[in-house]
């Protein structure tokens, strides 16, 4: 019976499923961003950590000066900048899939335990999340990599353990209005008990949140790492990372080599807004509100 | 109403309580606080001097409750980089931030209200259809790089503009525009759903059956209505600007509350950046208290509800 009650909901959220408006180009601009991380190792042409000081400063191939060699040019110690940014693609994805699967699970979690079980557990994980809002996200990263110093775990758990709170609210406020709905009731009839219910009956109706919410935090999470990276208190150098070549890129921004200062920027603008564009339509197709109707 | 107030004040206690203690606790959990907050390469007499003053070797609730009494009493501890106390260098860095802030709100608010009112009129058209494009843009650019660009375009190109520092009009544009630009589009976003609500009221559409002209029934009577969310947010934002500004102030070398926390990253002057954090925190609690209760003292249905 169980099973069914669960099942009764999905048929209508496939049927709600169409292609037709599926937004072509950010998906095949985070698809492309993807898969250069994945390969990088084949798709560099250079070692994006290893550069020569007699090359330094080289400007993209179309501008004078420029060549085959180094199509995007070199920075102030001569690395090259495709490479560098192909290899940065690497960094972003792995730290942005991560630090948002790390707060999406954490912040599910707790979002449903606190929306279900109520009383003093809710109170205790919704002042604490009220408290976590309050400071400005940025400020409290830079605050946790200041203490735990910089690599590219603790960037991960850092940002996880900073956007969990957003997955927090939306989870729990869902789960209070499921929780009125016939199918938990039935399941508490049947006698599952607490752990089966949230487990079994309300964490399969929340993914589609956390998931919609995920995607749109992804740009968030991108930008906040390439923040960090920019102020010093992410990824350690000399490992290429876009907010970290946006850093390097001052060194030769008041000569105005332009190509240090606008490519990573772009990347990081690219994926941040394919993720928004993707999640914008993810949430329409799956945003429950609509799906209840 | 009174009832009201006493509940949200609890709140921003217990939240202003919880902050407190989760900084308090990340320090000690996370290692040595002695070595967070001793000067880099400090000796072990230095260390241990450190150690007796924080008075680490007493139970965590005494240590705590020494950190709330120097905190409430203004002792934010002593910067060892600028050998000043915390709170002096951020009162004297703050008028700075605000500075900015209240120049990147005007931007923000010059920019976002009109272009949501086009596209909450013209919903539908070219008109939402660009103001769509620019707010998804807004929010997908970082903040520090449209700084960088503009910082190639209009003062190593053109040279119109100032590159960093602060002193004259110049400095405060290209910073405050860096800053400003995403809050614009937030902004751009909220008067056009404020301004469709408003659209579809009764009051709206009597003013329209009166006969009125369109400009007129958008100028005088929707327009008025749909600012108030606007406003509302538009002060939690300024706050939230002058927490937030840290890129942009390090990207143009603006001395605000911003910078005062890079610096206080990059010579590891941890009770600097302790410092920074809690009192940001804590502005922004007691900012929400305010609106919380200026909301309730408008709108009676809020303070009803509670």
């Amino acid at each position: 019976m169980n099973m069914r009650a669960t099942a009764i909901a999905l048929p209508s959220r496939i049927a709600g499923f169409r292609l037709g408006d599926f937004p072509i180009f950010p998906a095949l601009i985070l698809g492309g961003i993807l898969f250069v991380a994945i390969f990088a190792d084949w798709l560099s042409p250079h070692d994006p950590q290893l550069g020569s000081l007699r090359l330094r400063f080289r400007p993209p191939v179309f501008q004078a000066g420029g060549s085959w060699e180094h199509v995007l040019g070199t920075d102030h110690l001569g690395r090259d900048v495709l490479s560098r940014l192909i290899y940065g693609a690497r960094v972003s994805v792995v730290v942005g899939f991560t630090a948002v699967v790390v707060a999406g699970v954490l912040g599910t979690v707790l979002g449903i335990v606190s929306g279900y079980l109520g009383r003093w557990v809710d109170q205790v994980i919704m002042r604490i999340t009220d408290t976590w809002l309050a400071l400005p996200a940025l400020t409290f990263a830079i605050f946790l990599a200041a203490i735990v110093g910089p690599s590219e775990m603790n960037i991960v758990i850092i940002l996880g353990a900073v956007y969990w709170t957003r997955y927090a609210r939306v989870v729990r406020s869902e789960v209070l209005s499921m929780k009125e709905r016939e199918f938990v009731r039935l399941a508490i009839v049947a006698g599952c008990s607490k752990w089966t219910i949230m487990r079994r009956h309300i964490l399969p109706n929340v993914l589609n949140s956390a998931i919609v919410l995920g995607t749109l935090m992804l740009g968030v999470v991108v930008v906040a790492e390439a923040s960090l990276s920019f102020l010093g208190v992410g990824v350690p150098p000399p490992k290429p990372a876009w907010g970290l070549m946006l850093s390097d890129g001052k060194k030769g921004l008041m000569v105005g080599y332009w190509w240090l200062t606008v490519l990573p920027g772009l990347c990081i603008m690219l994926m941040v807004l394919s993720a928004n564009l993707l999640g914008d339509w993810l949430r329409d197709k799956l945003d429950p509100q609509l799906r209840q109707l | 109403m009174r009832r009201f107030v006493t509940k949200r004040l609890g709140y921003a206690v217990l939240s202003l309580f919880l902050l407190s203690l989760t900084i308090f606790l990340l320090v000690r959990v996370t290692g040595d606080p002695a070595a967070l907050m001793a000067e880099p390469g400090a000796s072990a007499e230095q260390l241990a001097a450190i150690r007796k003053n924080l008075g680490l070797d007493q139970p965590l609730w005494i240590q705590y409750g020494s950190f709330m009494a120097n905190f409430l009493t203004g002792d934010l501890g002593h910067s060892f980089y600028y050998n000043a106390p915390v709170l002096d260098l951020y009162a004297a860095r703050l008028p700075y931030s605000l500075l900015l802030a209240a120049v990147a709100m005007a931007f923000s608010l010059l920019i976002g209200i009109p272009s949501g009112i086009l596209a909450a009129v013209r919903v539908g058209t070219m008109w939402d259809g660009a103001g769509k494009v620019f707010a998804l843009l807004g929010l997908s650019m970082p903040s520090f790089w449209i700084g960088l660009v503009m910082i190639l375009f209009f003062s190593v190109y053109l040279g119109w503009l100032p590159s960093s520092g602060a002193g004259t009009p110049l400095h405060v544009i290209m910073p405050a525009f860096a800053l400003g630009w995403y809050f614009a589009a937030a902004h751009m976003r909220l008067t056009r759903s404020s301004m469709l609500d408003v659209l579809g009221s009764e009051y709206v559409k009597l003013a329209r059956l009166k006969g009125l002209p369109e400009s007129l029934v958008v100028a005088k009577h929707a327009f008025k209505n749909a600012l108030i969310p606007v406003i509302t947010l538009a002060g939690i934002n300024l706050v939230i600007m002058i927490n937030v500004a840290v890129v942009v102030e390090t990207v143009f070398a603006w001395p605000g509350i911003g910078r005062l926390l890079y610096e206080g990253i990059s010579f590891r002057d941890f009770p600097l950046v302790q410092g920074i954090v809690l009192l940001g925190g804590s502005m922004i609690v007691v900012v929400n208290l305010l609106v919380d209760i200026l909301y309730a003292v408008v709108d009676p249905r809020i303070r009803l509800e509670a």
